[in-house]
């Protein structure tokens, strides 16, 4: 291990502390690199998704995460970004073109969000930001002209400088990649100037920001409009990669999966965007593998613990049962949620971090470490 | 102007429905200043059990309903048991989170046992029409508008006129000094729970015989009851009912007389003109901030 001794007040805020920073992330990156020449294409695939939903992930965490409002209207910002590249798309707009300006379009709409969210907080918060992303969703399912309603458009594929690039190319799994790194060290930059310090001033302690001279109204509004504009942008990239777009896609559904990507991942850090939407990604495939492959594994251990033949039948065809019942989906979800609010609400990240401390400390690990404080507000009316 | 009677009449009596739901919302957030976003799948679970008393066992349908709400009371008291209270007293985020959760695994295994065709109640007030001249009434909507006043007005008596109401209302204007003053208030928390599964029940049940028993039910309608507990004051029991007659006028009144499409938005626009014109709702309290 290795102690960190800050002489400075700029080791504070640096982006690698140490040289393991770069070695890590290094081989990381590299990894990532090479992944599509060694992967399956649906691997690949997958892993485009996740670079979408971490990025969507990473803008919700600024919102989130780090000025503390809670948004449950992201998929509308998504679908902002998607309808507009999908529209400049028929103009024969360059990419470059379309993809500033859906991220610009979602970014002001996010400040016209963020002006009315001035006034609310906590839960009032959460109600305008599902009713701004439910009026979302009817205008593009009413808006014919312009997003030909519920029969839902088509995204031409991505041409980039006269190349054109294929949805499930190397090179556009390159392109969500830089999207997602750039979007990550953005943030981070982000996060150590002035005005990222303002967002954490504003998540903890709104009258001590503004005693402090920080201009609450302005940041929550740059705010809303930093985490839509990165959503923007990504729903350029979700719009090409699914190549057709309609309004029943960007429900409030999407939302909370946002939510839970940032909720599972862990919301104090970048680290948990990306390991939530590993996390949200990879539900699909593993409740694939839970109807096709798991039964037959189940039946073979039990036949080889002395079941008879026609009992390891009869529990293969149960667990295929359960395996394929109507809405496991959405009953894992609220598990997962329920039991991360409950037991582990510093997500993914946060058990990382255990794990990584109590290693460090080792005889001298205390559970207390990481203790939830209960706060027993008093209530938001009198406050 | 016949046609705007038969409206509004039908407005009142879907209005009635989200003031139910919205009363359930209210009567949390009264009690424990937490918003239950599993508030819509209680009203659904409530219907299915209904269902599952009348329609599959064939029970009278006034000693179902009543082993409907017995059933989801208890089990209101089980959620919140479960999920809520070893949250109490965190930040309010990771509560609607919770809630979130628990409503995702209520329609998801409602799903899985009742199948996802729409169910029907059978009903005393399912047949017959009231008419009044040239006006005509449906018994069934006229039912729940019944109920929709005497709930409400109860639960105004019991929050306003007895202790245990008293004792709710502390808990949730300052947990902590609630518990100081020797109120239990873990176990008015799970009354409250409890309570409200039982209103949403009420709901539930009176609504079977107009949207149909799916197990999407109850998420369609308490986002609608959103906008009607907020117009109403989040925390106000005449204001939630107030709130949900509004929006189902609003939204009826939509449907028959602006452009199709409108119908479904016009609740949240009001809502968010509410919400920045006059965040206390209609009837909420308007407390001065003390910094």
């Amino acid at each position: 291990m290795r102690f960190l001794f800050k002489t400075d007040y700029e080791d504070d805020i640096k982006l690698f502390p140490h040289s393991g920073y770069v070695v890590s992330y290094g081989i990381l990156l590299a990894l990532l690199l090479i992944a599509p020449y060694v992967l399956s294409s649906y691997l690949m695939s997958q892993l485009v998704f996740v670079c979408i939903y971490a990025t969507v992930g990473v803008a919700l965490l600024i919102l989130t995460g780090f000025t503390g409002q809670a948004s449950l209207g992201h998929a509308a910002f998504l679908a902002i970004g998607a309808y507009t590249a999908a529209y400049l798309q028929k103009y024969n707009v360059p990419f470059p073109v379309y993809f500033l300006a859906a991220g610009a379009l979602s970014g002001l709409i996010g400040a016209m969000v963020g002006f009315p969210a001035l006034r609310l907080q906590g839960i009032y918060l959460v109600i305008a930001t599902i009713s701004f992303a439910l009026i979302v969703e009817e205008i593009l399912a009413r808006w014919e002209s312009v997003t030909n309603g519920n029969e839902g458009m088509r995204v031409k594929t991505l041409s980039l400088l006269g190349v054109t690039v294929p949805r499930d190319s190397p090179t556009f799994y390159f392109l969500c990649l830089a999207v997602l790194v750039l979007t990550i060290v953005g943030t981070l930059n982000l996060l150590r100037s002035p005005t990222g310090r303002a967002f954490v001033a504003i998540r903890d302690s709104e009258t001590a920001a503004r005693s402090m001279g920080v201009n609450v109204a302005l940041y929550k509004v740059k705010s809303f409009a930093i985490s839509a504009a990165i959503t923007g942008f990504a729903g350029v990239l979700f719009a090409h990669k699914l190549s057709f777009i309609s309004p029943e896609m960007f429900t409030l559904q999407l939302s909370i999966e946002f939510i839970i990507v940032i909720l599972i991942g862990g919301t104090f850090s970048l680290h948990g965007a990306v390991l939530g939407a590993i996390f949200i990604v990879m539900i699909d495939p593993f409740l694939t593998y839970l109807k096709d492959d798991m039964p037959g594994i189940i039946a073979g251990i039990a036949a080889t613990f002395g079941a008879g033949s026609a009992t390891a039948g009869n529990i293969q065809s149960k667990v295929a049962a359960f395996a394929s019942l109507n809405g496991l989906k959405g009953a894992i979800y609220g598990i997962i949620i329920m039991l991360f609010v409950l037991f582990e609400p510093l997500g993914i990240y946060g058990r990382w971090l255990k794990i990584k401390l109590f290693f460090q400390l080792f005889p001298l690990y205390k559970r207390a470490t990481f203790k939830r404080q209960k706060i027993y507000v008093k209530s938001e009316r009198n406050r | 102007m016949l046609d705007f009677v038969q409206q509004l009449v039908s407005g009142v009596a879907l209005g009635c429905v989200y003031g139910l739901i919205a009363l359930g919302f209210v009567l949390v957030y009264k009690a424990t200043e937490v918003v239950n976003f599993a508030q819509g799948d209680l009203m659904m679970l409530g219907g299915f059990f209904a269902f599952t008393f009348i329609g599959m066992m064939g029970l009278n349908y006034w000693i179902g309903f009543a082993g409907a709400v017995a059933a989801m009371a208890l089990f209101g008291m089980l959620a919140e048991r479960v999920v809520v209270r070893p949250i109490l007293g965190y930040p309010q985020f990771s509560i609607i989170m919770a809630t979130i959760g628990l409503g995702y695994f209520l329609r998801s295994i409602a799903g899985m046992i009742w199948g996802t065709d729409d169910l029907k109640i059978e009903t005393p007030f399912s047949q017959g029409v009231l008419r009044m001249g040239t006006l005509v009434l449906a018994y069934d909507k006229l039912s729940v508008i019944a109920a929709t006043m005497i709930l409400c007005t109860l639960l105004w008596l019991f929050f306003n006129k007895t202790t245990l109401g008293t004792a709710m209302r502390a808990s949730s204007e300052n947990m902590l000094a609630a518990y100081y003053m020797g109120i239990p208030v873990k176990r008015v928390v799970s009354i409250v729970w409890a309570i409200s599964a039982a209103v949403a029940t009420c709901a539930g049940v009176l609504l079977a015989p107009i949207t149909f028993i799916h197990s999407n039910v109850g998420l369609v309608l308490g986002l609608k009851a959103f906008p009607a507990a907020v117009l109403g004051g989040f925390g106000s029991i005449p204001g939630a009912v107030v709130g949900g007659v509004l929006i189902g006028v609003i939204e009826s009144m939509a449907g028959f007389y602006l452009a199709e499409g409108w119908k479904d938005v016009a609740p949240y626009i009001v809502l968010l003109a509410v919400l920045l014109l006059k965040p206390e709702g209609l009837f909420g309290l308007h407390v001065r901030k003390k910094v």
